[in-house]
């Protein structure tokens, strides 16, 4: 009832059910491989122990990064766009309603003179 | 089988029962709460079924009309009226179908999960009735063929929205964010009436079918075109309109906010069918297209800027929202750009529409998915921010392969739906601009980008321990989000079959509008 | 010059309205600015449906003579119990805020932005 042909734009061919057979081969490879290492690690004997120069492990809460710190690298390279573009989020009501009367002003513009 | 009393008046019925099931809501709820809940999930399972039911009928036997008053539900154009139909007629074409089956799928989901979310909330009498009504507004604007009766239901889906988003209170913060959603939509709505005036003076017509025959390509008809974008831009939540959608959707309850992506969609529905269906014939193909065009790309671009710095998860879900608009906008408007040229709608016109059609419908699955999941997380956790999570993979199971599943949707990762429509939308795109092609792309990566945030933050890591008694979802939660993921998962893994039989029709019903034409004036 | 009036007081009344609304401070000044741009395009709808010299579109008893158009006046009448609703959503909004909050200034009830 439900045909597995593939998805083809006018370009190209998508088929979901190729892609999974490919990925579930992948996966028995990449068990294959697991089963051939070393088998005597047992999970708790202190062998995984981070060593951090002799101090101790801070505590679990601590380590863990939050939100608000991932991805600083990013937010911090395209600083001039986040200046331009995050205080025109101002949070004021009126402001979206002026932002739709400008809309409609440009493209009245727009639309009347081409 | 099906008896023929409900066949014949099935699509006044699709609006009918979330109506008199809205109403009747509070005097059930008099009885018990057990009662109402009860009575809700009837209805809304009645409404769903009724929703198929509609949508098979409108697949099979072409666009279905049903005329409200007349001896029978297709009489279009009474003897009498000089050939003009005059009464209020719900035309159903294969894009409505669509966006009713998207609209009681997610809509039955969504109830399902409330009635353990919201549970233990005053003040439910209110939150059905106004779910309820939600739901059939949205019916409504997606059945209805006349222009003025899209307006009213644009209202009522207005006034129900700003109110269920205003529902948690919260010290004042939802209010203010129902505040902003009701203005917007209260301009809008003022655009959009403004609009209806002008095209009523000069044809003297509201009904769509009627107008599309008659409609020329006049200053009046450019201000009314131009208002009725800027109005359903702004409802749908595109750059630069986009400022009430964070506000809106981080504040209201998760099932509502799954509901609201909905009535968005049914905002962009409106801008596709005035655009296609009522202007089609008369509007400048390249000016309109690329005015579409220009709002996707912003819209694209910052969303998912504006959501990498977020540390609200359901604000930055928002944000997300409004980046997969643009998607939409960007495929349909492609579509419309090469509109008058056959040889390139052919070559990828068609392609694109479906891309965007088919991201519409994807859209609210996994965006449903991803705002329940979240629903979930604040529910036990007792707070949005992300930045106190951690650590929740441990506790909530279930919840995290969900997410995980809606993560990859959205991120147009393999195999999910997500891939699909955004492979249709990158090569149509691609053969038309490729400029515009390597944007959505780059914005697909920083989507991916977001949400490996959002997992890390949210469900890796050690287990926090002030996180150490929490528990998994409620089942009826997880019964929800499990329909929208398991949908998620089909229409991934048989893209051909929901494009060849559900999107395929819908994009070539936009692009010719004929046989909407044809079943309306052509009725007896 | 009489024959324009109408729909000079229309756009007289949009232009108040939107002032109204993108210049005041005061949120329940901005509803009141709602209300009265909804009130122009009432009273857009009205104006076509006029007739020079019409009657009311009663057939009743109804001398033979040219009727005023229906169903712009059926679409005000929609349009203004849309407007009574919304409306008084709007100013329900405004009290909670003001309660919550302590202010009705819109620079100020910015709770949400980023």
């Amino acid at each position: 009832m439900v045909s597995g042909a593939p998805l083809s734009s006018g370009f190209g061919i998508w088929n979901p059910l190729l892609w999974l057979v490919v990925f579930v081969i992948g996966l028995i490879i990449a068990y294959a491989v697991w089963r051939s290492g070393f088998s005597g690690y047992r999970t708790g004997s202190g062998r995984g122990r981070p060593y951090l120069s002799g101090n101790e492990e801070p505590s679990k809460g601590d380590v863990h990064i939050r939100a608000g710190n991932m991805y600083w690298g990013f937010t911090e390279g395209i600083k001039g766009y986040y200046e331009q573009v995050i205080p025109l989020h101002t949070g004021i009501l009126t402001d979206n309603l002026l932002w739709i009367f400008w809309v409609a002003g440009i493209l009245l513009i727009v639309v009347m003179v081409i | 089988m099906i008896p023929e009393f409900i066949l014949s008046n099935a699509p006044a019925l699709l609006i009918g029962v979330p109506l008199l099931g809205a109403f009747l809501s509070p005097l059930i709820g008099r009885l018990s709460r057990d009662a109402r809940a009860l009575w809700v999930l009837a209805i809304i399972t009645l409404t769903t079924l009724i929703g198929y039911l509609v949508a098979f009928l409108a697949y099979t036997k072409g666009t279905l009309i049903y005329v409200f008053g007349a001896a029978t539900p297709a009489l279009s154009i009474p003897p009498d009226s000089g050939g003009i139909p005059i009464r209020i007629i719900l035309t159903l074409d294969a894009l409505s179908a669509l966006m009713v089956i998207m609209t009681v799928t997610v809509g039955f989901s969504v109830i399902v999960y409330s009635l353990s979310s919201d549970s233990r909330r005053s003040g439910l009498e209110a939150y059905y009735t106004l779910f309820l009504l939600l739901i059939a507004s949205v019916l409504g604007m997606f059945a209805t063929g006349d222009l003025f009766n899209f307006f009213v239901f644009l209202e009522i889906s207005s006034l129900a929205a700003a109110g269920l988003v205003a529902y948690k209170v919260e010290k004042g913060r939802a209010v203010e964010a129902g505040l902003k959603f009701l203005m917007v939509s209260a301009i809008g709505g003022v655009f959009f009436l403004l609009a209806i005036g002008i095209l009523y003076g000069q044809y003297n017509a509201l009904n769509i079918a009627m107008l599309a025959g008659m409609i020329q390509w006049t200053p009046l008809d450019k201000l009314a075109l131009v208002l009725i974008i800027a109005a359903l831009a702004a409802k749908c939540g595109s750059v630069p309109m986009h400022f009430w959608t964070p506000d809106a959707y981080s504040m209201a309850p998760a099932a509502v906010t799954a509901m609201l992506v909905v009535v968005s969609q049914a905002s962009l529905y409106g801008l596709f069918r005035f655009c296609f269906t009522l202007y089609g014939l008369a509007l400048t193909y390249g000016v309109i297209g690329w005015a579409l065009i220009v709002l996707g790309v912003l819209s694209m671009v910052v969303g998912v800027t504006m959501a990498i710095p977020q540390k609200d998860i359901k604000r930055l879900m928002a944000y997300h929202s409004v980046s997969q608009t643009g998607y939409m906008l960007l495929g349909v408007g492609v579509g419309l750009a090469v509109l008058g040229d056959q040889a390139l709608l052919g070559s990828f016109g068609i392609t694109a529409m479906e891309g965007g059609i088919f991201h519409i419908l994807n859209n609210a699955l996994y965006k449903g998915l991803l705002f329940l999941t979240a629903g979930a997380i604040i529910l036990r956790i007792g707070t949005s921010d992300m930045n106190r999570m951690g650590g929740l993979g441990h506790n909530m199971k279930w919840t995290m392969i969900l997410f995980i599943i809606g993560a990859l949707a959205i991120a147009g990762i393999p195999p999910f739906n997500g891939f699909a429509s955004k492979f249709l939308i990158y090569e149509s795109v691609f053969a038309f601009n490729p400029v515009l092609s390597i944007i959505a792309m780059v914005v697909s990566i920083l989507t991916l980008a977001s949400f490996v945030k959002v997992f890390h933050s949210v469900f890796m890591g050690p287990q926090l321990p002030e996180y150490a008694d929490v528990s998994e979802a409620p089942g009826s939660m997880l019964i929800g989000m499990a329909i929208l993921s398991g949908l998620v998962i089909i229409t991934g893994l048989f893209p051909e079959f929901f494009v060849q039989h559900l999107i395929a029709p819908a994009a070539h019903a936009l692009a010719d509008p004929s046989g909407y034409l044809a079943a309306v004036l052509g009725g007896a | 010059m009489f024959l324009n009036l109408p729909l000079v007081v229309v756009v007289l009344l949009a232009l108040i309205g939107i002032a109204t609304i993108l210049l005041k401070r005061n949120l329940v000044k901005i509803i009141f600015g709602v209300t009265i741009l909804t009130s122009s395009v009432n009273l857009f709808l009205v104006t076509l449906a006029y007739r020079e010299g019409g009657i009311a579109p009663i057939y009743t008893l109804a001398p033979a003579d040219v009727m005023v158009l229906p169903t712009p006046h059926a679409l005000t009448l929609t349009n203004i119990v849309i407007g009574v609703a919304t409306t008084a959503l709007m100013l329900s909004f405004a009290v909670i805020i003001h309660r919550r909050y302590g202010t009705v200034n819109i620079d100020e009830i910015r709770e949400l932005r980023e």
